[in-house]
């Protein structure tokens, strides 16, 4: 006996020793268990992760634009409709009005991380004979490319823009037959025409991306678009991605923009995540719930076979708590041991799952990302609903009658 | 000398406000001073086992008084009362109930655990002399359910004895044993009250051995038809 443990972890222990085949099987129950959950949550994880990466970190979680022109019908004496049929109006390139002080405004806000204002629109590029339609993007580079990272993508050159420069994408180049420092010629329906020279090819991994994109300092495009001095939309990232959307209606109520936030865009690829988050947290509560009872199955069991031993405990002067804490503690110690059993499981099936399911290419399917915290938390987790799952069975021992227990 | 052991209108009556309920003790008086070994006698239910659980506080009374070492244990609360068992009382049972997850000498250790909290090298040293005492030195760390029945009746007695109680209970304590384990165990408890003075209560269907105890406390149906004390016998064989 360890004399640094108490009479009730000291008597845990030994009855959980003892009854070993028990204790095998239930700790077994709970590896697989929590393995489970470390397997599946470690994988959840990682698939968002590394879509929140490839999505979110590629594209403003939020856009700020400015208001759609809206036609209204005639009206006579403010109740009459004297026109039914109302024509659409065409939507021009239009600036933000006020963009300056709504830019402010946005990066005076916590939850906005980085604010940047752009002007984007259709153009022609034209080198030779050869002529292709594109969408040039004017921004600040200093903020743009913290939010889209066009400069991990630099194939060739630099993402350095002077006033005269373009950065365009792998496709677009051979398909137009230039390469670093030739010139293009873009123009534009608003009658914008200027000479640019490529400072940089990039490769998004996106045919239509390197097909079209094409990006040049704000003023290049604010003089190119006939917009000088506007911007078309203000490009936001907040803190918090899955809060976007709130941050994007609270925008769009106190301000005259449009806020589109990425949820609404993308709204059936925030379902999906939304769906498969609940999904996931069931199958953890319900496994969770499986595990508690097998505990406390294994433990109503232990207490019945053991009630001669607490009987007589009872009568040496062995007090009710103490009881209690003996099945506490086992019904903890359980929890814990099964669920480092299982987070070592689950960490293995982790590993193999990623070693073997690749791409068709062979290469991995997204980055795997485990997080030491989901180890610890499934830990403590299991301890707990260990704990919790003794409850019934510690108390139902502590009450035994010293005398029913002898002799019955 | 002040009595160790008083009690008064001894009453126990099971389910109590119901139509059947039954009186097993009816009004008993006993007193028992320090260092006596009795036998309590009498046919199967006939309230010894009823109030050999009251004794050992185990079960309280319907009403009437039990004192023990003077003091009065009616009004005590539970936790009061597993503290008074564990530091005044040892049992010894028919059967052993040794806890089969501990070794011999742990299982003696237990009574102590139990009131320390946490094991200590002077438990150890205690538990060990029990054993070399009632001859089990050997069989220390043999796990209990190792033993034949006479060895872990021994344990059992050491146990009893671990927390040197004023007053040991034994609930026919040879009632599974063969006539030379018997007299082994009972040799063994019959020394210890004459060595250290501790006071025995025994419920035994035996009479050779009632017969070597100082006292006879007859029960039959819930009365004590005969409390017979006899000449000091002094002789542990």
């Amino acid at each position: 006996m360890k004399p640094w443990l108490t009479f009730a972890w000291i008597a845990a222990l030994r009855f959980l020793a003892e009854g070993r085949m028990q204790t095998g099987f239930i700790l077994s129950g709970i590896a697989i268990g929590v393995g489970v959950i470390v397997f599946m949550s470690a994988l959840l994880a990682s698939v968002q992760a590394n879509f929140t990466n490839r999505v979110l970190t590629s594209q403003p979680q939020i856009q700020l634009l400015a208001p759609q022109e809206v036609a209204r019908p005639l009206r006579w004496d403010d109740k009459v409709i004297e026109a039914a049929i109302v024509q659409q109006p065409t939507q021009r390139i239009l600036s933000i009005d006020q963009w300056q002080t709504i830019l402010a405004a946005m990066r005076a806000r916590p939850d906005v991380v980085i604010a940047t204002p752009t002007v984007s629109g259709s153009a022609l590029a034209v080198r030779g004979d050869a002529s292709r339609s594109i969408g040039i993007f004017g921004m600040q580079p200093d903020d743009y490319f913290r939010i889209v990272r066009v400069p991990d993508y630099i194939v060739a050159g630099t993402v350095e823009l002077g006033s005269d420069d373009i950065l365009v994408g792998i496709d677009l180049a051979k398909d137009i037959g230039a390469t670093v420092d030739d010139k293009i010629n873009v123009t534009t329906a608003a009658g914008g025409s200027r000479t640019l020279t490529i400072k940089g090819i990039f490769d998004l991994g996106n045919k239509g991306a390197n097909e079209r994109n094409a990006y040049v300092a704000l003023r290049t495009a604010q003089s190119l678009l006939g917009l000088l001095g506007g911007v078309t939309t203000i490009d936001l990232t907040v803190t918090d991605v899955y809060a976007a959307e709130t941050v994007a209606q609270d925008i769009q109520a106190t301000l005259p923009v449009e806020a589109d936030s990425w949820i609404k865009t993308n709204a059936q690829v925030f379902t999906a995540i939304r769906a498969q988050n609940l999904s996931s947290g069931l199958i953890r509560v319900f496994v969770g719930l499986s595990v508690a009872f097998g505990i406390a199955a294994v433990l109503v069991v232990s207490v019945l076979q053991r009630s001669k031993d607490i009987g007589i405990l009872r009568a040496m002067g062995c007090a009710r708590g103490q009881i209690l804490r003996v099945f506490l503690i086992q019904g903890g110690v359980l929890g814990f041991v099964g669920s480092l059993a299982g987070a070592m499981v689950g960490a293995a099936a982790l590993i193999a799952w990623h070693r073997y399911a690749r791409q068709s290419d062979g290469s991995e399917l997204f980055p795997l990302t485990i997080d030491p915290s989901l180890f610890l938390s499934s830990a403590a987790l299991a301890t707990v609903t260990g704990v919790i799952a003794g409850i019934v069975p510690a108390l139902r021992a502590a009450r035994l009658d010293p005398v029913d227990a002898i002799h019955g | 000398m002040a009595e160790l052991l008083v009690l008064e209108g001894i009453r126990k009556s099971y389910n109590v406000g119901t139509p059947v309920e039954t009186e097993v003790l009816h009004g008993l008086d006993v007193t028992i001073r320090p260092g006596e070994f009795v036998a309590l006698m009498g046919p199967s239910g006939s309230g010894k086992s009823t109030l050999l659980n009251i004794i050992g506080l185990l079960d309280r009374p319907t009403s009437g008084r039990l004192s023990i070492k003077g003091e009065d244990t009616t009004q005590l609360s539970e936790a009061a009362l597993t503290s008074l068992r564990g530091h005044t009382i040892g049992f010894v049972f028919q059967y052993h109930y040794l806890i089969s997850a501990f070794t011999a000498r742990e299982n003696v250790m237990m009574p102590m655990l139990l009131d320390n909290g946490r094991p200590n090298a002077a438990m150890e040293q205690r538990a060990d002399e029990l054993l070399d005492w009632v001859d089990l030195g050997r069989w220390r760390n043999n796990r209990a359910l190792n033993m034949s029945g006479g060895q872990q009746q021994r344990v059992a007695i050491a146990r009893a004895l671990a927390m040197n109680p004023s007053l040991v209970l034994a609930d026919e304590p040879t009632g599974n044993l063969d006539t030379v384990s018997a007299d082994a165990v009972f040799g063994l408890m019959r020394r210890f009250n004459i060595e250290r003075g501790t006071t025995f209560l025994i419920v035994t269907h035996n009479h050779d051995l009632a017969d070597r105890c100082d006292r006879i406390i007859q029960v039959v149906d819930g009365r004590i038809t005969e409390d017979r004390a006899k000449a000091l016998q002094r002789d542990p064989a």
